[in-house]
C-alpha cells in the first residue's frame, strides 16, 4: 500500500496566499473526492502536489511513502507515481499523442529496456478503443485542436497508459456531455483497484453518480473543512454548501477569493 | 581571387558553352561592377564579404558507386530505391542516375552545365528570364557570370513524375565556392516534386555559396519543391529560391535552412496566373555567432491566388535573425487570399530573432491576415510534459522538434527527414 499525505499545507499565487493549511491523507484502493465553491483552492491543491511553476508553496509537506514530494522537480514527482490530468491540458503542436505518450512511458523505464513498438501499439489500441477515440487522435498533435471532450479523454487515456499510483483528476468532469462523462468515468473506474488511488476534484456531484468515492471533501477558504463518505456528497447536492458555512461559522465574503 | 572577363571566357569555351551562354556570362560580369548588393530588410549586409574567394571552381573525384559515397550522404539517399538522383561534389557532377521512365517520357534531368551544351533553346528559354533577372543586383549578377554547377530539371505537358527527383551536393573541399543554378521547369498539366539537399562535411569553408533555383510552373503544373541546407560556416550564403506560377499552377515549397554560416536567404513565389497557389514552409535553426536573413515573400498578380507563409526559427546562442515574411497583393488579384505565420523561438538570453510580417495590399477585395511571436518555450508546456514524468531536457527536445516539425513531416524523401531531424538535434542540443 501507498500513500499520499498533505500536511498543513499552505500555497501562494503571486504573493497571495490560496491554500490555508490543507491536510489530507489518501491511500492507495482509495477513490477521495473534493468538493466545495468556486474560489475556494482545490484546483490550486492540485496544481502545488504536481508543481506547477507558477504556485509557490510557503509551508506545509507533502509525502509519498515518506518521500518529500515538494523537494522534487516536476518530472521526478511523475516518477515517483503522481499524476495530473489537468483542467486545461497544454496543447503543443508538432508532438504527436502517439510519440509523446511513448517519451512517457520510455521515461519511466531503463536505457535500453524501451517499451516495445509492437507492445505499446497494442496498448494504445486497446485503451483508445476503450474510451472510444478515433484512431487517428494517436497521429494527431497533442491536445491541439482537440475540443474540450477530446482532451479530457486523452487525460484519461495518458493516466491509462501510464498507470500512475496516484492520480488527480481536476475537474476531469467540467465540459464534457453525457456520454463523454461516461466514457471519462468508465476509464476511472477501470482504474480503481489495489495499487491506485485517486483524487478526485469536482463542482458537481454528477460525476459522482458514476464513480462512487470512498471519502468525500469539502474545501472553503483554503482548507479542507468537513469530510465524510459518499452520502455527503448527496447531501451538498441536495443542500447545497450553505449548511456547512453556518455549521463552522463561515462568512460569505470569503466567495469572492479566487483561485 | 577576382574573376576577369577573360578568366570567365576560358571557363565557358572550357565547358563548350554556347555562344548566347558565354555573352550572358560576359555581360553579366560587367553588370556586376555597377550593380549594389541586394538590400534585405533590417539586416546591413554592406560590410558582408560576398565577393573574394579562392578558386572559381575545383575538380573532386566522381563516384564510381553509391558505395563509394561518406556516410553523410548515404544516409540521405534509399539506396535500392531511389531511381533519380544526382550527387554533384564540389564543382564536379560526381554520380547520377535516371530512371528508363524520366527517359521514355522526355524528362530532363541532368546537371545545369551539360543542360547548356544539351539542352541549350530549352535552356535559354528560361535561364534569369522568367524568375529571377540577371541585373536585380549585384549578387545576381555574380552568380549569372559565374554558374558553376546546379540541376536542370525540365518536364514535358501532361507528364507526371511520382517518385521524387533527389539532388545532393555535397561540399568536401573548404576552398569550393558553389554558384549553382537550378532550373525547374514544369509544363502545363505536369507534376514534379523535386527534393535538394547541400551538406558540407569540412569544418570551415573559405568560399561563397551564391545559389539561385528558379522554379516555373506551366498551366496547372504541380511542384514540390523541398531542400535542406546544411552549409558550413565560413562560408558568406546568398541563396535565393523563386518561383513563378501560371494559371491554377501550385507550388510547394518545404526548406529546412539549416546553414552554419552567415546566410541571406530569399524565397518569393510570383502567383501570376489566376487560381495559382503556393505554400511556403521553411525552417530555422540558428547558433553560435550566426547573422541571419529569411525573406519569404508571395505576390499576388493572379485572381484568386492562395498564399500561405509558415517560417519557424529556433534561436540559440548569440545567433541574430530577422524573418521577414510578406504577402503581396497587387492591384486586380481580387479574391486573393495572403496568409502568414512566423514564429521565432528563443533559447538564449544573448540570441536575437525579429519576425517581421509584412502585408502590402493593393486591391480591395481580397483576404490576409498574419500571426507572429517570438518567445521562449513555454513553460507551461514543459509543466505539462514534465508532469508525465518526461525530464526538462527531452521535454524541451519534443517542443522544439515539434516546433520544427511542419517541414521536416513535408519532405517526401525519408533518409531526407531524418537527416534533417538529426541536425535538428545537433544544432539546438
Amino acid at each position: 500500500m501507498s500513500t499520499l499525505v498533505i500536511k498543513d499545507l499552505h500555497v501562494a499565487i503571486d504573493g497571495k496566499e490560496i491554500l490555508k493549511g490543507v491536510n489530507l491523507t489518501i491511500n492507495t484502493n482509495e477513490i477521495h473526492a473534493i468538493m466545495g465553491p468556486n474560489g475556494t483552492g482545490k484546483s490550486t491543491l492540485a496544481s502545488a502536489i504536481m508543481g506547477h511553476p507558477k504556485y509557490e508553496v510557503t509551508s506545509g509537506t507533502v509525502e509519498l511513502d515518506g518521500e518529500d514530494v515538494l523537494e522534487m522537480e516536476v518530472d521526478e514527482r511523475a516518477q515517483a507515481g503522481l499524476f495530473l490530468a489537468m483542467q486545461y491540458p497544454s496543447e503543443i503542436a508538432g508532438v504527436t499523442n502517439a510519440d509523446f505518450l511513448r517519451s512517457a512511458i520510455n521515461a519511466r523505464r531503463e536505457e535500453g529496456d524501451e517499451i516495445s513498438l509492437m507492445k505499446f501499439i497494442r496498448e494504445l489500441d486497446k485503451n483508445m478503443e476503450f474510451l472510444e477515440m478515433d484512431e487517428d487522435m494517436a497521429q494527431r498533435y497533442l491536445n491541439e485542436g482537440f475540443s474540450g471532450g477530446e482532451k479530457k479523454r486523452n487525460e484519461i487515456l495518458q493516466l491509462m497508459m501510464i498507470k500512475p499510483t496516484f492520480a488527480i483528476l481536476d475537474e476531469i468532469d467540467s465540459g464534457l456531455d453525457i456520454d463523454a462523462l461516461k466514457v471519462v468515468s468508465k476509464g476511472i473506474n477501470a482504474m480503481r483497484g489495489e495499487g491506485f488511488g485517486c483524487l478526485m476534484i469536482t463542482h458537481y456531484q454528477r460525476l459522482l453518480n458514476y464513480i462512487t468515492p470512498d471519502h468525500v471533501h469539502v474545501m472553503m477558504q483554503g482548507r479542507v473543512v468537513k469530510s465524510g463518505g459518499a452520502e455527503l456528497a448527496h447531501r451538498l447536492e441536495a443542500e447545497g454548501y450553505d449548511w456547512i458555512k453556518k455549521e463552522l461559522g463561515i462568512e460569505e465574503e470569503a466567495e469572492e477569493q479566487q483561485a | 581571387m577576382t574573376v576577369e572577363l577573360q578568366d570567365v571566357r576560358s571557363f565557358s569555351e572550357a565547358n563548350g558553352e554556347p555562344s548566347w551562354f558565354t555573352e550572358l556570362r560576359a555581360a553579366a560580369l560587367d553588370k556586376a561592377t555597377g550593380l549594389d548588393l541586394p538590400k534585405p530588410d533590417r539586416t546591413n549586409i554592406t560590410k558582408w564579404n560576398f565577393t573574394t574567394f579562392p578558386t572559381h571552381t575545383v575538380v573532386s573525384e566522381e563516384f564510381a558507386s553509391l558505395d563509394a559515397l561518406p556516410a553523410e550522404v548515404k544516409g540521405l539517399i534509399d539506396v535500392d530505391a531511389q531511381e533519380n538522383l544526382y550527387i554533384q561534389r564540389n564543382n564536379t557532377p560526381a554520380y547520377i542516375r535516371t530512371s528508363q521512365e524520366l527517359a521514355d517520357k522526355g524528362v530532363i534531368f541532368t546537371d545545369m552545365l551539360t543542360a547548356v551544351r544539351e539542352h541549350s533553346e530549352l535552356v535559354q528559354k528560361y535561364f534569369m528570364t522568367e524568375a529571377v533577372k540577371v541585373d536585380e543586383h549585384k549578387l545576381t549578377a555574380l552568380h549569372a557570370a559565374l554558374v558553376n554547377g546546379g540541376v536542370f530539371v525540365y518536364v514535358p505537358r501532361n507528364v507526371v513524375i511520382e517518385q521524387p527527383l533527389q539532388v545532393v551536393f555535397l561540399n568536401d573541399n573548404a576552398e569550393a565556392s558553389l554558384f549553382n543554378h537550378v532550373l525547374v521547369v514544369a509544363e502545363a498539366n505536369s507534376a514534379v516534386t523535386y527534393v535538394e539537399t547541400y551538406v558540407s562535411t569540412v569544418e570551415e569553408a573559405k568560399g561563397q555559396a551564391n545559389i539561385i533555383a528558379e522554379v516555373v510552373a506551366q498551366d496547372n503544373a504541380q511542384i514540390t519543391y523541398g531542400a535542406v541546407d546544411v552549409l558550413a560556416k565560413g562560408y558568406t550564403t546568398y541563396v535565393n529560391r523563386r518561383a513563378r506560377l501560371a494559371r491554377d499552377a501550385k507550388v510547394d515549397w518545404a526548406l529546412g535552412l539549416m546553414n552554419d554560416s552567415d546566410t541571406i536567404s530569399e524565397n518569393i513565389s510570383h502567383l501570376v496566373g489566376d487560381g495559382s497557389h503556393a505554400d511556403t514552409k521553411t525552417v530555422v535553426v540558428g547558433r553560435g555567432e550566426q547573422k541571419l536573413n529569411f525573406t519569404t515573400e508571395v505576390r499576388h498578380w493572379g485572381k484568386n491566388s492562395n498564399g500561405h507563409i509558415l517560417k519557424h526559427g529556433v534561436m540559440k546562442d548569440a545567433a541574430q535573425s530577422i524573418f521577414n515574411g510578406i504577402g503581396f497583393i497587387e492591384h486586380g488579384a481580387t479574391k486573393a487570399d495572403a496568409q502568414q505565420e512566423s514564429r521565432v523561438l528563443m533559447l538564449s538570453e544573448k540570441a536575437r530573432g525579429d519576425a517581421n510580417p509584412i502585408l502590402l495590399i493593393d486591391e480591395d477585395d481580397v483576404t490576409a491576415g498574419h500571426a507572429a511571436s517570438v518567445g521562449r518555450v513555454d513553460p507551461l508546456q514543459l509543466y505539462y510534459l514534465m508532469s508525465r514524468g518526461i525530464s526538462k531536457t527531452e521535454a524541451e527536445r519534443l517542443v522544439i522538434h515539434g516546433f520544427l516539425a511542419p517541414v521536416v513531416t513535408q519532405l517526401p524523401i525519408e533518409g531526407v527527414q531524418k537527416q534533417l531531424t538529426e541536425v535538428i538535434e545537433r544544432k539546438v542540443r
